[in-house]
């Protein structure tokens, strides 16, 4: 084809330019794609992790704090439970398991989380999948031992048998070390859920720990549940939430994150208008670069005229060579994507121990080089119809 | 019967005060297939207009222009584009090569909106004119005079019936104005292309059997030409 022909010298010719216009054009594209993809993400990913479970029941207070201290391990507990109420719930009829938790301390920024064994032995954190241990053994119920998730076990240079001091709360201050001294006897395989950053130790050590008030000694963070059938969780609901005043069932779970996600949804919508606005601003960005390279494209146009160019060709020719430099800039676009989204990626399993891939597909990365790429041919417009417009006799100089 | 008939060509511009100023009015003009002629005139008399206008790049305010069975005249934009691309060759004085393109790529593109591009028709006639070491090269890596072989090889690239050539050794120094002169005469007899060449050069107007002065064509008169 003609038009690709002339496109394709085009481009050469004018390549710094090309170059700087597409590289902008791939920053925009790369930064439209990310934003979709990690919120899109995210929201899959987090409203999946659920480690197994499909409520919780803690103090009375906000489901969501509730869930994201005992599930993702983040924000303060909203309180203890009494250990009659963990007894109660255990030996309910509807309830299939509840594991306990404890929280409270930390080692050096990552939480210390008490529980028992059993989460390890018994739980499919993902259908078909049971924690693993990397190294080691699980900790023995009762003993001054610890299991480390794979990130925490990473990050903090611990491999089995190393000793630590626990601090107490849940942020690092190197003031609050507890006396009690803890043998890391195994590390968890990574299972690409919040359990990855955490210390794991029996729950009686936190219960127990020293300084801790003993009067909570036999008190509980929060319950993991699984239920025998979904319909026993609108029961428990209605039990604990409702009729009660004292706890909080937190059910279902993926319904809560999903809650928070719709919650700060317009901080989505926010990052979305910044990323049109770029891809507005690098559109016109080859609008302003091919147009202001008219003047010295007038000399070519008028040569392609004379030699048999329809004013067609040359019109297209500038609109291609625009999309082409759209096209060019979110190929690029792609390796900006993967670059932003793999430290988003970082940032968000360091927080939260959550991993998301970047590779997986995600509808924006047909539609956004889509979009990019016939915004890009519309910014050729103006300066095509410049193009159009040429006047072949006099820009053939000299007239003798 | 001829290839190129001309009558009562007129053409005139408005000029920036606003008053209409003829440029070109010639009652009758003729040339034969593979006839060479040279028409004198000097800068300014409306030599380049009336090429233009045999080019079909622009339209007359009335008469004909018969090329072949074609009247120039009386067809839209988009067929005169394409009549001057499978028809004519056109040879500048300043060449008009696009500096972005390659030698071999300045003919490839003529010929895309002509005859199709013919690579081994391309290469062929840049070493037809002593450029087939010179393929690649741009034109701004070409001396001038080697510039104006490769604008004379795109102007055959499409076996053109009639070639114009506007003033074609107006910016070269005289031994490449001699071989181009030779080499656009030589390249037309061989391909039984005419030639229709203006100029004002005494030099190469002598080099033609048959020269025509271009102001007793031209009833406008120097003074009104362009």
């Amino acid at each position: 084809m003609t038009i690709f022909f002339i496109v394709r010298r085009s481009l050469r010719q004018h390549l710094l330019s090309t170059i700087v216009t597409a590289l902008s054009i791939a920053l925009a594209g790369g930064l439209l794609l990310s934003i979709w993809a990690v919120k899109d993400q995210s929201q899959a990913a987090f409203t999946q992790v659920n480690i197994g479970f499909d409520a919780v029941l803690g103090a009375r207070g906000s489901k969501l704090q509730l869930v994201l201290n005992s599930i993702f391990h983040l924000e303060a507990s909203p309180g203890n439970i009494e250990e009659s109420d963990y007894l109660a719930i255990k030996h309910h009829p509807a309830v299939k398991r509840a594991i306990p938790i404890a929280v409270g301390d930390n080692l050096r920024g990552f939480r210390i989380v008490g529980t028992i064994p059993e989460l390890f032995t018994g739980v499919e954190y993902a259908l078909g999948r049971n924690f693993r241990l990397a190294a080691g053994r699980l900790f023995t119920d009762g003993a001054n031992e610890a299991v480390l998730g794979s990130f925490a076990a990473a990050r903090l240079g611990l491999g089995v048998g190393a000793t630590f001091h626990p601090y107490h709360g849940l942020v690092y201050d190197p003031r609050n070390q507890h006396a009690d001294i803890y043998t890391v006897t195994g590390i968890l395989a990574p299972s690409n859920t919040p359990a990855d950053k955490v210390v794991w130790i029996p729950i009686h050590g936190v219960q127990t720990m020293s300084g801790h008030d003993v009067r909570a000694a036999t008190e509980v963070s929060a319950v993991l549940i699984q239920l025998r059938a979904p319909s026993a969780g609108f029961l428990l609901d209605l039990k604990y939430n409702r009729q009660g005043n004292r706890l909080t069932f937190a059910y279902p779970i993926g319904a809560i994150v999903a809650d928070l996600f719709d919650k700060i949804g317009w901080f989505d919508r926010i990052l979305a208008l910044i990323a049109y606005l770029v891809a507005l601003v690098s559109a016109a960005g080859i609008l302003v670069a091919i147009y202001n390279s008219m003047d010295s494209r007038r000399r070519d146009i008028a040569i392609l005229r004379a030699l048999g160019a329809h004013r067609g060709i040359v019109f297209a020719s500038v609109v291609v060579e625009a999309a082409a430099i759209g096209t060019l800039g979110m190929i690029a676009a792609f390796a900006v994507y993967w670059a932003i989204t793999a430290a988003a990626a970082a940032i968000i399993r360091a927080q939260t121990g959550v991993l998301l891939d970047p590779l997986v597909y995600n509808p924006v990365m047909l539609w956004g080089p889509g979009a990019m790429i016939l915004l890009s041919a519309l910014s050729g417009v103006a300066p095509a119809w410049k193009a159009y417009r040429t006047d072949v006799a006099t820009n053939l100089s000299p007239l003798s | 019967m001829s290839l190129l008939e001309i009558a009562s060509l007129h053409k005139s511009f408005v000029s920036p005060g606003g008053e209409r100023k003829r440029i070109v009015a010639i009652e009758k003009f003729a040339l034969g297939a593979g006839e060479q002629v040279a028409l004198r005139g000097e800068s300014g008399s409306g030599k380049t207009t009336f090429l233009h206008l045999i080019a079909g790049i622009l339209t007359p305010d009335q008469g004909s222009i018969q090329i072949g069975s074609a009247d120039m005249t009386r067809l839209g934009e988009g067929a005169r584009d394409r009549l001057r691309a499978s028809t004519l060759g056109y040879i500048f004085q300043t060449f008009n090569l696009l500096q972005g393109y390659t030698c071999l790529e300045n003919l490839l593109l003529a010929m895309s909106f002509g005859l199709g591009r013919d690579r081994a028709r391309a290469v062929a006639l840049l070493e037809r004119v002593g450029l087939g070491n010179r393929l690649h090269h741009l034109p701004r890596q070409l001396s001038t005079g080697q510039q104006q072989r490769v604008a004379i090889a795109r102007a055959m690239a499409n076996r053109p019936r009639l070639v114009l050539a506007d003033e074609p050794t107006g910016n070269l120094d005289q031994r490449n104005a001699d071989e181009a002169l030779a080499l656009i005469r030589q390249t037309c007899r061989e391909t039984g292309a005419a030639l229709l060449l203006v100029s004002h050069d005494a030099g190469v107007l002598s080099r033609f059997e048959e020269t025509r002065d271009f102001a007793l064509l031209n009833t406008v008169g120097p003074e009104g030409g362009q």
